[in-house]
């Protein structure tokens, strides 16, 4: 894929850029733009931020090697994020992490060969009323249990084969 | 049960639609604000006793009050929905169900500092709480409440911007410092005080930093007056308090309850009681960085910043999270160690160092791979690491280690052997020259 965003975003960018003033402080939301577009953050996506920006390539690779949720490499189409912080610990939150690892047969931060399903260990989601949860993507699950996670999966996979 | 007031989340349906919003006394207090001076807004604030709610427990309204005057300068508010601290879950409530308090209290806020541009920080991980705040904030520009169509809603010269910040999973980001550099597109490194945001937050220029629990009480304050407010809870830690409980509960969740409650109060009769009808073992009151309550602490604790400091532990963000008897004390101290040693921005030697040495040895004590010696040790890097650090996340990391240890001693005796067992040397160490032989050497 062409690293480049379209005209739309390219206006999105410049909207980002009007709340602060001055560009660099744009940077992590462009950054979401450009995770959303291209997946992942690779080495040509810093570059191509940091020249959209007119900021140095390094500040770019500082700032997303920084923060947990930056992919810095490409994650499947359904990136699970099981938390197993102490009020997901406490309710069990381990056993559903280690129950999707087995049943996906990836650990942490891990993609499964097909590139539909990544699995990343989280700290808290600011879920603790509903643990255990789990995130898909931007969704949250809450008050789950392994069987829920079971059929879960199983309709995503159903899902996507039908949509394919 | 008695019935409290609620003034953060009103139970009020579809309170999250700006007209449902109007029609229940939405943006009075502003209007009632704009009437007053400035200083007269501050000083409310200051009567009303209002203090943090994101865990430091600091006077809102003196902190307003160490904003310059001055109208010439650029001045920024940022409000901080970063909402880290593991067991915490409260902010998320006002985004979902009561977005537009949120606005009328950065409207008042503004007002009273004379701020022009205010930031709402949100969480990388809460999509759906930005994008619904977003929307609010859309409908309230749209509407001309927020942006300057605000000049005609209320007949004042007085408007100003939100703009929501998008976080990208950073515990420490919820620290004000760190916050104001994320904002600016760094790295997420707290800075050092002084000097004070008030005098050199965002871009250097004057900042204040409010939680957004903190920022929603304003509105009630207002509306009801400082001296009102201040009657409700505990007089020097007055007002409602989110409480979200969570853990081995019967009914988690978020519970709005005056400052002073009993802890018993709202674990048995709120809450409904300890899951599986268990009894309780331990209870950390305000978030995981919090040290712990035990059983006995839990039954006459009540929930505000001066009772807990009596048993050395202070409110937090009132993330209560509830343990049953049956929980494995040392294995929720490794998770937490974990979770800063995870969370360590690794600015500070100590905090960097100490959270992954502290988080190894609680997985040699949780394995059943350590001495007695180790919790002395464990003890000593914890108190070397508190105080010692640019930030609070230091101290964050050490208070719970010292807490459950110095609590739940027993649990972790129990897992140590008394001595280590002989391992013998490995083949680099067999080649070295004993300590004998360089005795002999040297003679």
């Amino acid at each position: 894929m062409e690293i480049k965003f379209s005209e739309e975003e390219l206006n999105k960018v410049e909207e980002l850029k009007s709340k602060y003033p001055n560009s660099k402080a744009a940077l992590m939301g462009v950054l979401w733009l450009a995770q959303k577009k291209f997946g992942w953050i690779s080495q040509e996506v810093i570059e191509y931020v940091a020249d959209l920006l007119q900021l140095p390539p390094s500040h770019v690779d500082g700032v997303v090697s920084f923060y947990t949720m930056y992919f810095k490499k490409p994650m499947g189409k359904y990136h699970i994020q099981v938390c197993t912080n102490v009020s997901c610990l406490l309710r069990d939150g381990e056993e559903i992490y280690h129950y999707i690892s087995k049943k996906l047969g990836i650990s942490n931060g891990e993609v499964t060969s097909d590139g539909l399903f990544s699995l990343e260990e989280v700290e808290c989601m600011g879920a603790c009323g509903g643990a255990p949860m789990i995130a898909v993507n931007e969704n949250y699950f809450e008050n789950i249990d392994i069987e829920f996670v079971d059929k879960l999966i199983d309709n995503l996979r159903k899902q996507d084969g039908l949509s394919s | 049960m008695e019935r409290y007031p609620k003034l953060l989340l009103p139970e009020i349906a579809n309170l999250n639609e700006i007209d449902v919003y109007l029609s229940n006394g939405g943006f009075e207090a502003y209007k009632k604000a704009i009437k007053m001076s400035p200083e007269e807004v501050i000083n409310e604030v200051k009567k009303s006793g209002l203090r943090g709610r994101g865990g430091a427990c600091f006077p809102t309204g003196l902190k307003w009050s160490f904003m310059p005057k001055s109208k010439d300068i650029p001045k920024y508010l940022c409000v901080n929905g970063d909402e880290s601290e593991p067991g915490s879950f409260k902010d998320r409530q006002i985004f979902e169900f009561n977005p537009f308090q949120l606005i009328e209290g950065i409207l008042i806020s503004g007002y009273a500092m004379g701020i022009k541009t205010a930031y709402i920080y949100i969480r990388g991980e809460y999509h759906k709480w930005i994008n619904l705040m977003q929307k609010a904030l859309d409908t309230a520009y749209e509407r001309g409440y927020v942006g300057p169509k605000m000049k005609t809603t209320f007949g004042n010269d007085y408007w100003l911007d939100i703009f929501i910040h998008k976080g990208a999973g950073a515990y420490i980001c919820g620290e004000e410092t760190a916050l104001m550099n994320s904002i600016e597109g760094d790295r997420g490194y707290p800075r050092f005080k002084p000097p004070f945001p008030a005098q050199r937050g965002l871009w250097g220029y004057p900042t204040t930093i409010n939680n957004v629990e903190t920022i929603t009480a304003v509105v009630p304050i207002i509306k009801m007056g400082g001296d009102e407010y201040a009657k409700i809870g505990a007089p020097k830690h007055p007002g409602t308090l989110l409480f979200g409980v969570s853990g081995h509960i019967n009914r988690p969740g978020v519970y709005e309850l005056p400052t002073g409650t009993p802890l018993k109060e709202i674990i048995y009769e709120h809450c409904g009681g300890v899951w599986k009808n268990k009894s309780l073992k331990a209870v950390i009151p305000g978030g995981s960085s919090m040290p712990p309550l035990t059983a006995e602490e839990a039954e006459i604790a009540l929930m505000d910043e001066e009772s807990l400091q009596q048993f050395g532990t202070h409110i937090g963000t009132g993330g209560i999270i509830v343990m049953d008897e049956d929980t494995d004390i040392v294995k929720v101290t490794y998770r937490i160690a974990h979770f800063y040693h995870h969370e360590s921005c690794g600015q500070c030697t100590p905090c960097r160092e100490g959270c992954g040495w502290m988080e190894k040895m609680l997985k040699r004590i949780y394995e059943g791979n350590a001495t007695a010696k180790d919790l002395d040790l464990l003890y000593s890097v914890a108190s070397n690491i508190e105080g010692n650090t640019i930030c609070a996340l230091g101290d964050a990391a050490a208070w719970p280690v010292k807490g459950f240890l110095t609590k739940f001693r027993s649990e972790f005796e129990k897992r140590v052997k008394a001595s280590r067992e002989f391992v013998p040397p490995n083949v680099v160490h067999g080649k070295r020259r004993s300590f004998s032989d360089f005795v002999e050497y040297k003679s």
